[in-house]
């Protein structure tokens, strides 16, 4: 097998995908949100169909914008059918974004036809064609656009999740104790879940809507099998985020198949390998027990 | 102290025809009352009675239908640094990936701000409100290791790390041992002689009125609310828990041997 330059940049875009979502991914397991974020990566999809139609472009800000109020959107009618409607909390789910994300499928496959966004496209990324759409800078090529774009993300949220590291703590472990000393769980849930929208957007044009979740999930509940230590915890799954992207993409290229479900295989390997053979067996049945409990 | 305004004669605690309802169904009715600085004080009540909706509604964490509750004389927002709040134990997830220390650290966020972080004083302050409650040895254990009774101890730690003045604890003593238990009430007896107010959920009527000088009985509705010696009495405990004839004998029994009158209904 040998590799091209093009294969590089699909690989550290893969990688620039698996960072932010790691990190994101360690919250949302352990606030057990991990298919709200599953529905914003699905919903985030109208949002940036309508900023390509009102755009005409595949800019970043609009489509940012667009993902960011989709995401918040879908966080709002989850927790407005939940709580006022008092429908249970995975039927909320499910029918808020199924909805959303079937408009943005229409949208896409009526009103939308341009190379850089079609159904195939939205639904399992495009890895491959990444390191072909150049960024320009006065007539000077400057790599990719994908990296630009997914880079400035992940300084975005690894900023958020460093500044705020206290508030995203507490209010992950104990929000009504959060809230009692006047830190607004509500307002930390928005901001963390406008963080999942952006990087659901960003990545799409990657992996594609449908498997982002897997980035968000397996890196993260592989590294919440091996340690106690949530600083650790953040760390090991950024790990095994980047090493489920660059594997997998070899796996992928190997077997001359899908990039984004090479990695998403991988990081389901790592998880089971770890789940296996963890060396701390007694400590693991108990984890296992509450992770079941959040799927 | 809250501002100039506040002298050790405001109330502690004044509620006020406070009403709070889950889905249309009430769950406090028209509760009023007003607990003096100092106390420490018991509430009371049988299970459902709306103990932990009070004070949720207290600290802001249910809404309220109507009425109000003003801690040191004002609203919760001006007096927010000077409330502690322990919650129930069962309320959170201790599997979760954090060491005895970082949940205790946490009592001392709500004075940091925005974007300041923890310093030496805060970690020193958190480190000697574990020795207080006999943790100090646990600091670097993951939660999820220690005993439900070392639980409920890190909750009050985190409680005292907060430094305030007024605290509200929900079921402290739950899954407690007697020896823990009394090293506990010892402390909170400790923080009242310092000018403390202590709120306590409780439910064991044989050692309320050794603990508490100041009580609030709660079934829905207010029973009761008052010094000890004033409510602790048979007729306001069969309000309070109903017919259950055992624990009704038990509990005269107790008065009778305690001197307190058990006034005739
Ligand atoms: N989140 C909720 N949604 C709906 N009903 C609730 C909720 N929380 C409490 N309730 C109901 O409100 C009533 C009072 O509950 P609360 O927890 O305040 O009782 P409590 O006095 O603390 O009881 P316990 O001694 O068992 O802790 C109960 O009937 C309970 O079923
Ligand atoms: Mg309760």
């Amino acid at each position: 097998m040998t590799l091209i330059a093009g294969d590089y940049w699909s690989m550290l875009a893969g990688c620039l995908v698996a960072i932010p979502c790691a990190i994101l991914g360690c919250y949302l397991v352990l606030r057990r949100m991990v298919m709200i974020g599953d529905a914003i990566s699905h919903a985030v999809l109208p949002g940036i169909v309508l900023a390509f139609m009102l755009t005409d472009k595949m800019d970043t800000l609009p489509l940012l914008i667009g993902a960011g109020s989709l995401g918040m959107l879908t966080t709002f009618l989850i927790e407005f059918l939940h709580r006022k409607v008092r429908l249970q909390e995975d039927a909320s789910i499910g029918v808020t974004f199924t909805w959303l994300f079937a408009i943005g499928v229409i949208l896409v496959s009526t009103f939308v036809s341009n190379v850089h966004i079609d159904q195939e496209c939205v639904l399992y990324g495009d890895l491959v064609n990444i390191p072909f759409d150049l960024m320009e800078i006065g007539g000077k090529e400057m790599g990719p656009v994908a990296i630009w774009t997914l880079g400035l993300v992940n300084l975005c949220v690894l900023a958020f999740v460093w500044i705020f590291y206290r508030q995203l703590f507490i209010t992950t472990f104990d929000p009504s104790f959060a809230v009692a000393i006047g830190i607004s769980a509500t307002l930390w849930h928005y901001a963390l879940m406008g963080a999942v929208s952006m990087v659901s957007v960003a990545s799409f044009e990657s992996v594609g809507a449908i498997l982002v979740v897997a980035f968000l999930v397996a890196p993260a509940a592989t590294a919440y099998l091996l340690t106690d230590n949530f600083k650790l915890m953040l760390g090991l799954s950024v790990l095994f985020g980047i090493a489920s992207a660059i594997l997998g993409y070899l796996l992928a290229i190997s077997l001359n198949s899908s990039a984004a479900g090479g990695m998403v295989t991988v990081a389901g390997g790592i998880f089971g390998l770890v789940f296996v053979l963890s060396p701390r067996y007694g400590m693991f049945s108990k984890k296992l027990r509450t992770l079941f409990k959040v799927a | 102290m809250a501002d100039q305004n506040t002298t050790s004669a405001t109330p502690a605690l004044e509620v006020h025809d406070l009403t709070v309802s889950y889905h249309s169904k009430p769950v406090l009715w028209g509760v009023d009352f007003t607990v003096p600085q100092g106390t420490l004080t018991g509430i009371m009540g049988p299970n459902g009675a709306g103990k932990s909706t009070l004070i949720k509604s207290i600290m802001g964490l249910v809404e309220m239908n109507s009425g109000f509750a003003h801690i040191l004389g004002g609203p919760l927002e001006k007096v927010r640094q000077q409330v502690s709040y322990v919650p129930q134990r069962e309320s959170v997830d201790w599997n979760f990936p954090a060491s005895v220390l970082d949940v205790v650290l946490m009592g001392r966020y709500g004075k940091l701000g925005l974007f300041k972080r923890p310093r030496k004083a805060d970690k020193e302050a958190a480190l000697s409100c574990l020795e207080d409650v006999g943790l100090l040895p646990f600091k670097d254990r993951q939660i999820a290791q220690l005993s439900g009774g070392q639980q409920q101890r890190v909750f009050l730690a985190r409680a005292l790390a907060q430094d305030a003045d007024i605290y509200f604890m929900d079921e402290p003593f739950a899954g407690v041992d007697a020896a823990t238990e009394q090293a506990i009430i010892n402390l909170l007896k400790k923080m009242r002689e310092q000018g403390k107010t202590v709120f306590v959920v409780h439910h064991d009527l044989q050692t309320a009125p050794e603990y508490f000088d100041w009580m609030v009985f709660l079934n829905t509705r207010l029973v009761a609310n008052g010094p000890t010696k004033k409510v602790f009495t048979q007729e306001v405990l069969k309000e309070t828990y109903g017919g259950k004839l055992s624990l009704l004998v038990q509990v005269g029994d107790l008065l009778a041997e305690e001197g307190l009158p058990p006034r005739k209904g």
